[in-house]
């Protein structure tokens, strides 16, 4: 190869280069970037990523949405763990207060992070939560059970065609996570 | 033989070191093609017991956990180790000869990255005998299956998947840069071959998916190692991202697989039709369109995860927009037949086998990108009987077709045509009787990766595993073709086929080890 041509080979194969080191970033950017599509679109019924601030009811019209409430134990826990009030009605913008059971029958302490899911998808963006459980790490002492509320509200600009919106809840066992962040980044 | 003389003449190194050490195109294209070859072997072996055990309902030969490890090394072996090796081999060999080069423009590298592939393959294919087991969650390991259900192997099938990748990333930025700044003067972009173009483009595509493929693969390490949660959900993961991620891989690899097996087909049938390629302009911008393509379809591998209602039909329509660009090419190799004087030795009947079959695969592809219906198809029989109608009559045909298209060149003998035709017609025979049932099976509602079933399964998956030990025993036949074609045989001519065109017919049969130290003459280059 002339020199001319090696160089030319050298400048294309560094651009080159560096279009794989962008591209394995990419892999990495779509971690975020899935999360932000999630937010905005609902996808995966993912349930906005912080606590809404509000404090009294403003109840707009006089439509009226069921939503219920699913408790499921993931692969490997077994608490037991259910919902006190399988389904509400709730108007548009009222704020509603449910709670969910667990205990722990086991004779060591666990500890467990439940993790949200609305149905459809598309509803997942208008159910605001004041207060979730699931905010926190449930730490169980052996055979304590405990109940646990949720303070949410619907958004009053829901489509006219949702009537009915599930929320439903799995438990997981981190028990054994080293130094458990999980619920630091999560809705 | 004299110093002076070897001076003068490079000739290989003798004995082991030759393939080694070697930098020549033509020698690790060798490599590359043996390798597949045993690969294909493997992997093959891995089909006859997968359908050995499918054979009859009930469980009779392995254990369901040995079955799912048979079907993710198959899946794994194939695509990783068979197929893409092949086509680097054929590029390899092929490219500089058509460009008129002397040689790949990074050599060295070249040798590289074929001689990591079998260190890559040695430890994924240990996996099986280790107490825990080969992977076991499917070629396309989706997680939690491979994280937090995975066996303790799969840190070897991370690491594998590594050095694959970085494996084809330097093959791609060697073909690309070959291509770029390697062609002989006056062979213009428009006036190269069809498979040169269609791998430069494939190695575009190699270069911008591997690394999202060694990205998926890191995180899966450091969830299993290391505590991270991309991929689980009690720690704020999210499985279906693994899908994501893993599809925007996996969707353009398909294309990969398949692109530069048009462009064999493209040298192949202007050949044996002895007309000029119909439409060459408009096969290389339809080969770019698919490539665009396939970076915005993905998700059709995932419409039963759920997805708002509007990216369903977004990924519904452009996965059917493929089909046009698509469309064009099968119109313009039936086209180029259209008229033509044809024959039909082995590699042109290879090569229309290759149209029609991988049409067929194409139609069923337009079937489960209808969303509603995939939800009926998705993970049955039927997607299994469509990717391979398009992988195996569709690139491992082409492969073939190209093995005897281009054997006499690599060689300097003919083959056997009374084997090369028995060769195809039985694979031609079997690889229908073998998949074809398994569109019925997947419609009735059978679902893939399973090793047992319902007895109204059985008489399809009965005729099917017939089908699959004939294609598998007849692929013995192309060993035999190919090391009686290296042992003797008829003298090739430098022309080989009548009507084949291209600077790689103006060399010598076998082609001296050596080619395009000089550029060729200008005029002796014409579009294609």
């Amino acid at each position: 190869m002339s020199r001319e041509s090696q160089t030319s080979t050298k400048r294309l194969v560094t651009k080159l280069m560096l279009t794989v080191v962008g591209m394995f970033g990419f892999g990495f950017a779509m971690v975020p970037l899935y999360d932000v599509i999630c937010d905005i679109t609902g996808l995966n019924g993912k349930t906005g990523d912080q606590v809404v601030q509000q404090t009294e009811t403003v109840m707009v019209g006089d439509r009226e949405i069921t939503v219920q409430f699913l408790a499921q134990n993931a692969a490997g826990m077994d608490w037991e763990f259910r919902a006190n009030d399988p389904q509400v009605k709730v108007k548009p913008g009222e704020i509603k207060v449910v709670s969910y059971h667990a205990s722990n029958s086991h004779n060591y302490i666990m500890t467990g992070q439940a993790i949200p899911s609305v149905a459809p998808n598309e509803a997942a963006q208008y159910l605001k939560k004041l207060e979730c459980f699931c905010f926190q790490e449930q730490v169980l002492q052996p055979g304590e059970s405990v109940d646990m509320g949720i303070r949410f509200f619907v958004d009053e600009s829901i489509p006219e065609h949702i009537t009915k919106l599930t929320l439903s809840y799995s438990l997981f066992d981190i028990t054994d996570y080293e130094k458990p962040q999980a619920a630091v980044t999560l809705n | 033989m004299s110093a002076a003389h070897d001076d003068h003449h490079h000739g290989p190194a003798k004995g082991l070191s030759r393939w080694l050490f070697t930098t020549n195109h033509k020698d690790i294209g060798t490599l590359y093609l043996w390798f597949s070859f045993a690969m294909f072997l493997l992997g093959g072996s891995f089909a006859m017991v997968i359908r050995a055990e499918l054979f009859q309902p009930g469980l009779q030969l392995v254990e369901p956990n040995f079955f799912n490890q048979m079907t993710t090394m198959h899946g794994l072996i194939m695509v990783f180790g068979a197929v893409m090796p092949a086509f680097v081999g054929l590029a390899n060999w092929m490219i500089p000869m058509m460009i008129g080069a002397p040689d790949m423009a990074l050599p060295r590298m070249n040798n590289w990255s074929f001689w990591i592939l079998p260190f890559a393959f040695a430890m994924l294919s240990s996996t099986l005998l280790m107490d825990a087991g080969a992977p076991n969650f499917g070629w396309t390991f989706y997680a939690p299956l491979s994280t937090t259900y995975a066996p303790e192997t799969v840190t070897f099938f991370i690491f594998a998947v590594h050095i694959m990748g970085a494996s084809s990333i330097m093959g791609a930025i060697n073909i690309i840069a070959t291509v770029l700044n390697m062609r002989a003067p006056g062979m213009t972009l428009m006036k190269m071959p069809l498979f040169v173009w269609t791998w430069l483009i494939t190695a575009y595509l190699l270069i911008a998916v591997m690394p999202v493929l060694a990205g998926v693969v890191t995180m899966m390490l450091f969830d299993i190692h290391f505590g991270t949660s991309f991929f689980n959900a009690a720690g704020g993961g999210d499985p279906v991202l693994f899908q994501h991620v893993f599809w925007f891989f996996g969707h353009p690899e398909v294309y990969i697989m398949i692109l530069p097996a048009f462009g064999v087909i493209s040298a192949i049938i202007p050949t044996f039709a002895r007309k000029r390629l119909f439409g060459y302009d408009s096969m290389v911008y339809a080969t770019a369109s698919i490539a665009f393509l396939s970076f915005i379809v993905w998700a059709h591998h995932m419409f039963t995860v759920g997805m708002p209602i509007a990216g369903e039909l977004f990924f519904m329509y452009a996965t059917m927009l493929i089909a046009v660009p698509t469309g064009v090419k099968v119109f313009n190799w039936v086209a180029t037949m259209f008229r033509g004087s044809m024959t039909f030795e082995t590699p042109m009947l290879f090569a229309i086998a290759f149209v029609v079959l991988f049409t067929m695969g194409g139609f069923t592809g337009l079937m489960l990108a209808i969303t509603p219906a995939d939800f009926q198809y998705h993970d049955t029989y039927f997607v299994v009987a469509h990717f391979h109608y398009v992988l195996v009559p569709g690139a491992v045909f082409s492969i073939m077709a190209a093995t005897y298209y281009w054997l006499p060149k690599w060689t300097g003998h003919m083959y056997d045509e009374r084997l090369g035709k028995l060769h195809f017609w039985l694979s031609f025979i079997g690889v229908n009787i073998l998949f074809f049932p398994q569109h019925f099976l997947g419609l009735a509602g059978m679902p893939r990766r399973i090793p047992d079933y319902a007895l109204q399964f059985a008489d399809f998956n009965w005729i099917s595993s017939i089908g699959g030990f004939l294609f598998g025993a007849s692929q013995l036949i192309l060993l035999v073709v190919v090391i009686k074609c290296i042992k003797g045989g008829k003298k090739a001519t430098a022309q080989v086929w009548d009507g084949a065109k291209g600077l790689e017919w103006t060399v010598a049969s076998p082609a001296p080890y050596h080619t395009f130290t000089t550029p060729p003459n200008p005029d002796l280059i014409e579009a294609p």
